[in-house]
């Protein structure tokens, strides 16, 4: 076993979890004649995206990269001759590389598999070919694993047919293999058995693939077109069959819903029918070859489709749809196909753009959201390059005839055959049309909307054995369940704030009975793909339904139709009535009862085997919807839990391929919250009626609690879930239910393996924990309280005590009794007093609540405290976590930095920027500034100056209290003095949108650290991750990224404001995600790069110790500190309401505020001491001594209560084997000693010493990245943020810029390109001037041309920018006062921006001037179509006025000046009459507000 | 909470008294009646604290947050059912609670804290007048026979709770009503005795059975379990010279025959105790030493003087005794209003007298010696544990070193089925922790019959 399989089996390491994020690009020939010329160029293009590669602890070793190229027929007869095979014509044999194990005997084996199924499939074997290879420059890592590499020619028919067997041929050996019993089975791969298109690839960097691989050197090889790809994976253990293209395709991004794919696939199986792949189909099963990447699994899936008889372009439209749903301006017979097809399969989500090709035809599709870049150029001579970047080929300007990038949901698709590119809308109105669909769908699909409603009774109206208060009670409702979640959500239709974080015990250690739902938490994205905004980007989200039987998707017909389409699927009473009652299509509902005996020797998994049972014979019965219901409990009869009951009849239909035909209805009392909801839909269930939850509406309006009726309570209700889900959906980077379906997107926490395997088959849980017996005690328990001491009438439900603490409530461990010690302790500077506090922390053994609280120190040899490192020395490593001013009151935020700069510690901005005064140290020797400066999605004060005053650069990735969301400081929250530290404007909204825009990947974190880096060398760069499955391997890709630091920050942690069911039910905790992130960077030799960062709910020095054994080398801490500050826990944070004056901005609050500089020091100092005892126990003097010693801890087995008997520590304390060391000794390789900007400071000395104006030309390519932004940093350095005056340095470039080009310019820097440029073009544009036009030999329109990329000006500060060509999605996204000029933009222009002014000359994309609260943009409106894609949520559409005029034409003037734009002198030219087209966009916020401000002037 | 910001709009206004003048003419209660509208108001001033330490602070754990906003949206009724979850007799603590809750009450950290003593009297009245107070006997009754000795506030609280799980319940009074020291403690001027009548009748209505005057006989056997609830009543003495000399009392002997009279019951002379026109010391500056001196005035002393060993407490929090805690402050009560020569650091040393009775006291404060004229002296110096006659030695109970019974964390003592609870286990305390202790031992009695218990437990 290696070191991967041994970390994978004891380990937390899961390679489920590995993401990749990739350079991918093609070039073609347009005509289709082959050349050795393309597959040079197109190596040329893989060395080119080498940036977006990447290599792990062993330089030499890449994560993969590779070609697919036309079969080089001509090339293969010569070198098989060699061999002595004698290849037949042309596409009547197939070829493709092996990977066979290096031990004899294994590949000896593998062939003879190899020959045996080949006569079984009518084929046969023409011979084997040596594959000459050279791994003389590949990594010590890549040889290790290199499998020995050969080509089998086999021959037997011809074309389609021949394709069709070697598939069949291939997906039969691989399953004998895989069932063999060899020992090298993991180095056997077939790359692709195709007559079509042959491959070289293996874990290879891109400038290595052409020296591995002879043959590419060989000038015979030929082909019209080369895929290629290479690939930045945070795989820690790369490995050869992973390298991409695979069969088909090659493939940037993230498929999120993987697991549910996977589960669909498998359960369509039983289903799967192909004329054209014969009987031998049902031999090839799983589709989806088990341990691939996203990436090969929708490679698998798409090649089924495919070679069953789609075609191409058909098939990656099902897959990979764009945002159909409600895309008005979409043809509708397109439209049309796409409902068909959702009839059919739910999407594979997720970020993507997708080259494919089968070897004549080649092209390219980009996900709903565009989340991906990809660029083409076409050229005179019939060339095509299309690629991640521009730029990763040398093409003449005169050349070019189209500069353009895949939008959208679109594809780029050429013919090779016909020799032409195929246009989007005409591939897909020709696909559309070639099936009479839209009659398919108007003849059968049922719109449930439309049908009548039921005349039977309601469900509910059923007469209940129990009374409505008495369910309520069996069921666990509690008083909070009603007054936190019910209530908020009937009366506003929103879903529940809460704040700070939580410190209850998790499910699987608390002494109350816990509803099966709190043993998951919800997973999200980070990293590696980003997550949506679901209100923001609405038009990509859907909650569509698809109920009935699905039939053979591989034969399209009318049948596939025959479904009911519903909306939404939470469903009222008397929409289940109707449901139940449709009957068309051979609709009929069953309704399986999923209650069971209490008195019953295990009644409870009897239910469990007795629901299954029903449910296939449901299908037998021809039932097409099952309803799983729990009405009707009574003394003896309780209920299985919904979650239980809907896991395991989903799971085990799967299994048995069934699945699909039968559509799930969960009618459940226990589903309440949005978390309920998206677990159910999660594990499969199609419609939810959660009749329970709406009978407690029914009694809060009773109780005059609602002041309103029923009817518009409930819808109130069900809208809040729905906005709910969609928000849970969208965190994972999901955007429709459908997809969401299944997809397992948890993590369990405490719950036994078989549980897991029964129920949530595949999901994650990595402590082991509850089993059938004790979830059904908790069920039973919860029913008797309720039924059985009935004879005890208290007219009132269970406190809960979840949200709040209270006494008979759910343990907390920021109680009264804690606060109030620490309290005492800090102000007091009281050791003793510490000491209790820490007590009360520390020895959870009456009420566990962390998983640290179960662990011991091992007994060791003592030595003299005297011994240990001073505390001095160890405050050094404590942290405050990010709290920005504005969730915090000025004093608190200031106090926290003056006492960590006492410690010499570190306290964090938090992402509300911070005032330039508190950079400048105290009379007394203190300093107000915060040593971390953090960079997060909002980029809110993020200016060129504020980065060059940090000791750290933090990018906040995600957050424990609320991952993958973003944030909202509403209008009257932001003061002036916070709008001054944001530079925005008082009283306008501020959006935080959740994900960077700048990261989709972990190749787009690589940039931004490469950003920092360079605005400010001296920084260290940090990212802030929360802990979750997979964090280890994200982990890893940030350490490949060149981080200094990654902190892991637990799932627990505290929050200004969010969403309570992230506060509880989002992230786990940190000791697992540490300990994964720590084991998984041991054993890729990747730790002593980075220092590992913990926080989250931590208090006392043995928090730290844990911490530190389990790998951590510094702590963060937050709540304490504000507690220590007065903070007690009112919870009220999110209501600006704080009585002590920590979390509010109210003025006479802030008075109230008492905390000093000196408690926290108090604090820490006995924090530290605390620590250094615990070290004089266990015998270690240094702090880093203890990392990662894993060995001093074990559980504590003294602790009796009875659902952690059945927990498993072993893999959180597991040792991986390292011959390295285990905490950071070595600086990272900043990459930043040879770069352009270097130069540019160089020749630009007279303005950097003394204001002198310089200017300079220089030639600029893609490899030259975040060009300006180390030369901005120098500048401020030197000049503070006023920087130089206008045009001082004045730069000319010519040629393609990298990204970020011209990020963070300061004031007094021109930058004019000729030329084109990549994504994030002047990314916090701090004052700088940007110029861009197309270069002056091309001959392209810059109406018509897309010149710069994705997420240009992105939370720029202030500036100019004039573009004269088109720039990609997200253009000005979040400005805050940035005047820009463009000739077009993409998708979601403006987005979130907060001031500043935009005109736009021509075309925008859709989702204009989204969570835009301020600033103003201008739309040149000469066909009136701009109406529709705005998004009018926050702005309105006005005419301009006399100063809007002014402002327009001098704008424009600027911009013909500077770029000569054709369509701005146009303008000016006609002045007058033009100027009437343009639409002027005024956020609605912004406008009150200016109006107050002039009424206040004047 | 209703209004979020309520505390900031809205003062603390505590409720008003009785003028002095008027009140110390009679027995009546002092407070005055409290109107709806004013305990809205006060009520918005809750904050609804994710972590409210009022409720930690209450002994009995009171839902102080949830009942606030009750009352703050007029909903009477889910006051009274959150109120009643908590606490058996909120009319009791309603008016003669020292307010732990107050003392931990997060605004209290700056600002005034809320009423809550009085919003929960505001919300009890309130129900009574309302009818929302019914007999609501148990609709299931065990076969459990259950004896509760005493009748105190920890006595009926237990009894209150095993009579709503359904258990047959038996209060055991000594005295000749139900009450204890609520009725025979506390003077009606604090407490009018129908308050406690008007509950004792609904416990009866519950099916609670009181056996009065009963000189306890228990027979073990006869019960299922026994709760031994008869409070901590054994007076701690003054040993100083001249304590035998007639006019010194102590206070409980005091106050009992006060409320007796005031209840209408003659006292024989040769037994009177009266401070009419007499110079009244009362030794002691606690609760009871303040009924003392209330009831002295009324009776109408010539002048009271009360004096304390320990020296004149804070009137703000003392630094060792920070927030949330429950601090000694000086208090003055209604009765110190009505007029009494408080006296601090009042060391005792003799008393003198003419003819058999008490005259003067000899005292000394630091280096001063000084002497009171006295005709009265009343002892008001706390107690010191239970009866160690009577049941305690007929039944055989252990006690603790402090002399009062022992239990196990059931309450349990040592004797299968023979619980204690109140003062008479915890030693002298408040009414509310009696009341808190009669609800534990009450969980705990209900578990060990049933086997387990639906009976809320703090």
């Amino acid at each position: 076993m290696d070191r991967r399989q041994s970390l994978e089996k004891y380990g937390l390491y899961d390679s489920r979890f590995e993401h990749d994020a990739c350079g991918v690009g093609f070039v073609c020939d347009i005509k289709g004649s082959p050349s050795n010329n393309i597959i040079k160029q197109g190596i040329e293009v893989l060395n080119r995206l080498s940036h977006r590669g990447a290599t792990g602890a062993d330089p030499a070793t890449g994560d993969g990269a590779g070609i697919l190229i036309q079969m080089p027929h001509e090339f293969f007869v010569k070198v098989a001759k060699k061999e002595g095979i004698g290849l037949p014509a042309k596409n009547s044999y197939g070829t493709g590389l092996v990977f066979l194990p290096v031990n004899e005997k294994e590949r000896v084996f593998c062939k003879s598999i190899f020959s045996r199924e080949l006569k079984s499939a009518g084929l046969n074997l023409l011979g084997w070919r040596n594959v000459p290879v050279d791994n003389s420059d590949i990594g010590s890592a890549a040889k290790a694993s290199q499998p020995s590499i050969e080509q089998p020619f086999i021959s037997g028919s011809i074309g389609i047919d021949l394709e069709r067997k070697l598939y069949i041929l291939r997906k039969c050996i691989e399953n004998s293999i895989r069932s063999s019993e060899i020992k090298q089975k993991q180095f056997f791969y077939i790359t692709n058995l195709s007559s079509r298109t042959f491959s070289y690839k293996g874990l290879l960097m891109p400038q290595q693939v052409e020296n591995f691989f002879l043959d590419l050197k060989n000038s015979a090889l030929k082909s019209s077109l080369c895929l290629v790809h290479s690939r930045y994976s945070t795989n820690t253990f790369p490995t050869w069959d992973l390298a991409q293209p695979f069969r088909f395709l090659a493939h940037n991004g993230e498929i999120n819903t993987l697991r549910g794919n996977i589960n669909w696939i498998k359960a369509r199986e039983g289903l799967f029918k192909s004329r054209a792949l014969g009987e031998n189909l049902k031999y090839t099963y799983p589709v989806i070859s088990p341990g691939g990447s996203d990436s090969a699994a929708i490679d698998n899936a798409f090649e089924l489709l495919v070679l069953a008889g789609r075609s191409m372009p058909e098939a990656m439209m099902m897959l990979i749809p764009p945002a159909w749903q409600q895309d008005n301006l979409m043809d509708k017979g397109i439209r049309d196909f796409y409902k068909y097809n959702a009839c059919l399969s739910e999407a594979w989500d997720g970020p993507a753009a997708i080259a494919f090709t089968d070897g004549e035809t080649i092209g390219a599709v980009l996900d709903r959201n565009g989340l991906r870049p990809a660029r083409y150029i076409v050229t005179k001579d019939n060339f095509v390059v299309m690629a991640s970047e521009v730029g990763v080929l040398d093409i003449k300007p005169k050349d070019i005839i189209l500069s353009g990038r895949l939008l959208p949901g679109r594809m780029f698709y050429i013919d090779t055959k016909q020799g032409r590119i195929i246009e989007d809308a005409e591939l897909k109105k020709n696909i559309s049309s070639q099936k009479p669909y839209s009659k398919w769908i108007r003849q059968n699909l049922l719109e449930f909307d439309d049908l009548k409603t039921a005349n039977s009774k309601s469900p509910s109206s059923k007469t209940p054995k129990l009374d409505s208060f008495s369910t309520l009670k069996a069921f666990g409702y509690t008083r909070e369940d009603l007054k936190f979640i019910i209530k908020p959500m009937a009366e506003s239709a929103q879903e529940p704030t809460g704040s700070m974080g939580n410190d209850t015990p998790h499910a699987v250690l608390s002494k109350k009975p816990q509803v099966l739902y709190n043993y998951f938490k919800q997973l999200f994205a980070q990293v590696t793909n980003p997550a949506i905004d679901p209100i923001r980007e609405e038009l990509v989200m859907s909650l569509d339904t698809y109920m009935g039987p699905e039939k053979n998707i591989l034969e399209p017909g009318p049948e596939h139709a025959m479904r009911l389409r519903i909306k939404r699927p939470i469903l009222t009473d008397e929409e289940l009535a109707k449901l139940k009652s449709v009957k068309r299509h051979g609709f009929k509902t069953k309704t399986i009862s999923t209650l069971f005996s209490v008195s019953e020797k295990n009644g409870f998994t009897k239910a469990i085997d007795r629901i299954c049972a029903e449910s296939v014979a449901a299908i037998k019965d021809g039932f097409t919807f099952i309803v799983l219901s729990d009405l009707g409990i009574d003394a003896d009869n309780a209920a299985l839990p919904g979650l239980l009951a809907c896991g395991a009849v989903h799971h085990y239909l799967v299994k048995k391929s069934m699945r699909t035909q039968i559509s799930i209805v969960i009618q459940t009392a226990d589903a309440r919250e949005v978390h309920h909801f998206a677990l159910l839909f999660g594990f499969g269930a199609e419609c939810i009626n959660p009749y329970l939850a709406y009978e407690s509406i029914k009694r809060l309006i009773e109780q005059v609690e609602l002041k309103m009726d029923f009817k518009s309570a409930q819808k109130n209700y069900i809208k809040a879930a729905e906005k709910g889900i969609l928000k849970i959906l969208s965190k994972m980077g999901i955007s429709t239910l459908q997809s969401y379906r299944g997809a397992q997107i948890f993590e369990a926490l405490g719950l036994s393996d078989e549980v897991i395997k029964r129920c949530f088959t595949g999901t994650v849980s990595r402590i082991g924990g509850a089993d059938f017996e004790t979830i059904a005690k908790e069920a039973i328990s919860m029913h008797q309280d309720a039924l059985n001491r009935m004879k005890i009438e208290f007219p009132y439900l269970a406190t809960g005590g979840a949200y709040q603490w209270k006494r008979d409530g759910e343990f907390h461990l920021w109680n009264p009794d804690s606060i109030a010690a620490l309290q005492d302790a800090a102000r007091n500077n009281d050791y003793k007093r510490y000491k209790e506090f820490a007590a009360l922390i520390n020895d959870q053994s009456n009420n566990p609540t962390t998983l640290r609280s179960l662990l011991k120190f091992k007994q060791t040899d003592s030595i003299s405290i005297d011994e240990v490192e001073p505390a001095s020395s160890i405050t050094k490593r404590l942290a405050t976590g990010a709290m920005s001013f504005g969730s915090i009151s000025g004093g608190a935020h200031e106090t926290l930095a003056i006492a960590m700069n006492r410690l010499k510690g570190r306290s964090n901005t938090g992402e509300g920027g911070e005032d330039p005064a508190r950079f400048i140290p105290l009379p007394n020797g203190d300093s107000k500034r915060s040593a971390i400066k953090q960079v997060a999605s909002g980029r809110f004060g993020v200016t060129t100056n504020y980065l060059v005053n940090a000791d750290e650069l933090q990018i906040k990735i995600a957050q424990g209290a609320k991952p993958g969301e973003g944030g909202q400081l509403p209008g009257h929250k932001v003061s002036v003095t916070i709008a001054k530290t944001r530079y925005t404007t008082p009283g306008v909204t501020l959006i935080s949108p959740p994900p960077h825009h700048d990261i989709y990947s972990i190749e787009d974190l690589a940039q931004l650290i490469f950003d920092l880096k360079n605005t400010n060398p001296k920084a260290r760069i940090s990212v802030k991750l929360v802990s979750e499955i997979g964090v280890g391997t994200v982990a890893a890709g940030v350490a490949k990224g060149h981080a200094d630091m990654i902190l892991i920050s637990g799932g627990d942690g505290g929050t200004g404001a969010s969403p309570v069911s992230s506060i509880r039910h989002a992230g786990l905790p940190w000791e697992l995600g540490l300990s994964e992130a720590h084991q998984t960077l041991v054993l890729n030799d990747l730790r002593s790069r980075v220092r590992l960062q913990t926080d989250g709910q931590m208090r006392t020095g043995r928090d730290i110790a844990i911490a530190a054994l389990l790998g951590a080398e510094e702590f963060g801490f937050c709540t304490a500190c504000l507690i220590v500050s007065g903070c007690v826990m009112l919870r009220h944070c999110h209501l600006n309401n704080c009585s002590v004056g920590v979390a509010t901005q109210d003025k006479i609050l802030e008075s109230r505020f008492s905390g000093r500089p000196e408690y926290i020091v108090n604090y820490f100092n006995f924090v530290a001491q605390e620590l250094r005892e615990i070290m004089a126990d266990l015998g270690v003097r240094k702090l880093d001594d203890m990392i990662g010693r894993t060995d001093l801890l074990e559980k504590n087995n003294s602790i009796v209560i009875p659902k952690f008997a059945k927990i498993d520590f072993s893999k959180i304390l597991y040792k991986p084997e390292s011959s390295q060391p285990v905490f950071c000794t070595q600086a990272q390789d900043r990459c930043i000693d040879d770069i352009l900007d270097k130069k540019l400071i160089e020749l630009t000395k007279g303005a950097l010493e003394n204001s002198k104006p310089v200017k300079i030309s220089l030639e600029i390519k893609n490899i030259n990245r975040a060009t300006g932004a180390m030369l901005s940093g120098e500048i401020c350095r030197n000049f503070g943020e006023g920087g130089l005056a206008e045009d001082t340095v004045y730069c000319k470039f010519k040629g393609t810029a990298g990204q970020s080009f011209g990020a963070w310019l300061a004031k007094g820097v021109t930058f004019c390109l000729e030329g084109m440029a990549n994504d994030y073009v002047g990314k916090g544009l701090s004052g700088g001037k940007i110029i861009i036009y197309p270069d002056k030999k091309s001959g392209y329109q810059p109406d018509k041309n897309i010149i710069i990329g994705n997420t240009c000006f992105y939370g720029a500060i202030n500036g100019q920018a004039y573009i004269n060509g088109l720039a990609g999605e997200r253009f000005c996204i979040r400005n805050s006062g940035l005047y820009a000029v463009v000739e077009g933009v993409g998708d979601h222009g403006c987005e979130y921006m907060t001031g500043g002014r935009v005109v736009v000359l021509c075309q925008t994309g859709r989702n204009f001037a989204a969570g835009m609260s301020g600033g103003i943009a201008y739309v040149y409106d000469k066909d009136k179509t701009f109406k529709g894609k705005c998004n009018l949520d926050m702005v309105e559409l006005e005419l301009l006025d006399k100063d809007d005029c002014e402002t327009v034409k001098n704008m424009l003037t600027s911009h013909y000046k500077y770029t000569a734009s054709k369509a701005a002198k146009g303008v000016l030219d006609n002045f007058k009459t033009e100027i009437k087209k343009f639409i002027k966009i005024m956020p609605i916020e912004y406008k009150r507000i200016l109006d107050l401000t002039e009424v206040a002037d004047g | 909470m209703g209004d979020p910001k309520g505390f900031l709009k809205v003062k603390r206004q505590a409720m008003q008294y009785r003028p002095v003048c008027e009140r110390v003419k009679d027995y009546k209660e002092v407070i005055a009646p409290v109107w709806a509208s004013h305990s809205k108001d006060q009520a918005s001033r809750c904050m609804d604290c994710g972590t409210p330490f009022c409720h930690w602070g209450c002994p009995v754990g009171n839902y102080i947050p949830e009942w606030n906003d009750a009352v703050f949206t007029g909903k009477w009724q889910k006051a009274i059912d959150l109120l009643h979850a908590a606490n058996n007799l909120p009319e009791i603590t309603g008016r003669i609670c020292p307010s732990l809750c107050e003392y931990a009450c997060v605004l209290g950290i700056n600002d005034d804290p809320v009423t809550i003593r009085e919003n929960e009297l505001a919300i009890i009245e309130h129900a009574f007048k309302a009818g929302f107070i019914k007999p609501r006997p148990p609709k299931i009754r065990t076969k459990k026979k259950v004896a509760v000795i005493g009748s105190g506030p920890a006595g009926l609280a237990c009894a209150d709770q095993l009579n709503k799980a359904g258990h047959n319940v038996i209060v055991f009074e000594k005295d000749d009503l139900p009450g204890g020291i609520m009725r025979y403690g506390i003077p009606d001027f604090k407490l009018k005795k129908s308050i406690l009548d008007r509950r004792i009748n609904i416990f009866k209505k519950e099916g609670m059975v009181f056996k009065l005057n009963s000189s306890v006989n228990i027979k073990p056997k006869g019960f299922d379990a026994i709760v031994l609830a008869g409070g901590c009543r054994v007076p701690r003495d003054l040993n100083i010279p001249g304590r035998d000399l007639k006019g010194i009392y102590f206070a409980m002997d005091y106050l009992t025959q006060s409320n007796m009279r005031v209840r209408g019951e003659k006292i024989a002379d040769k037994d009177l105790i009266d401070a009419k026109s007499k110079s009244v010391v009362v030794i002691g500056g606690g609760d009871t030493g303040s009924d003392c001196v209330g009831t002295a005035n009324r009776q109408g002393a010539k002048c009271v003087v009360q004096i304390e060993l320990l020296p004149q407490p804070s009137t703000c929090r003392p630094p060792n005794m920070p927030w949330p805690k429950y601090p000694l402050l000086l208090k003055t009560s209604s009765s110190h209003e009505e007029g009494a020569d408080r006296k601090w650091s009042v060391n005792t040393k003799e008393f003198a007298g003419e003819n058999g009775r008490v005259r003067k006291l000899m005292c000394v404060s630091g280096d001063n010696e000084f002497e009171i004229g006295v005709d009265l002296v009343i002892l008001a110096m706390g107690f010191l544990h239970p009866e160690k006659t009577g049941m305690i030695k007929e039944l055989d109970i252990q006690l603790d070193n402090r002399g009062n019974i022992r239990t196990d964390d059931n309450y349990m003592t040592p004797q299968k089925g023979i619980f204690a609870a109140g003062d008479m286990r915890r030693g002298q305390s408040l009414i509310v922790w009696a009341i808190s202790e009669g609800r534990c031992a009450a969980y705990c009695v209900d578990k060990y019959l049933m086997g387990s218990s639906g009976l809320p437990i703090l």
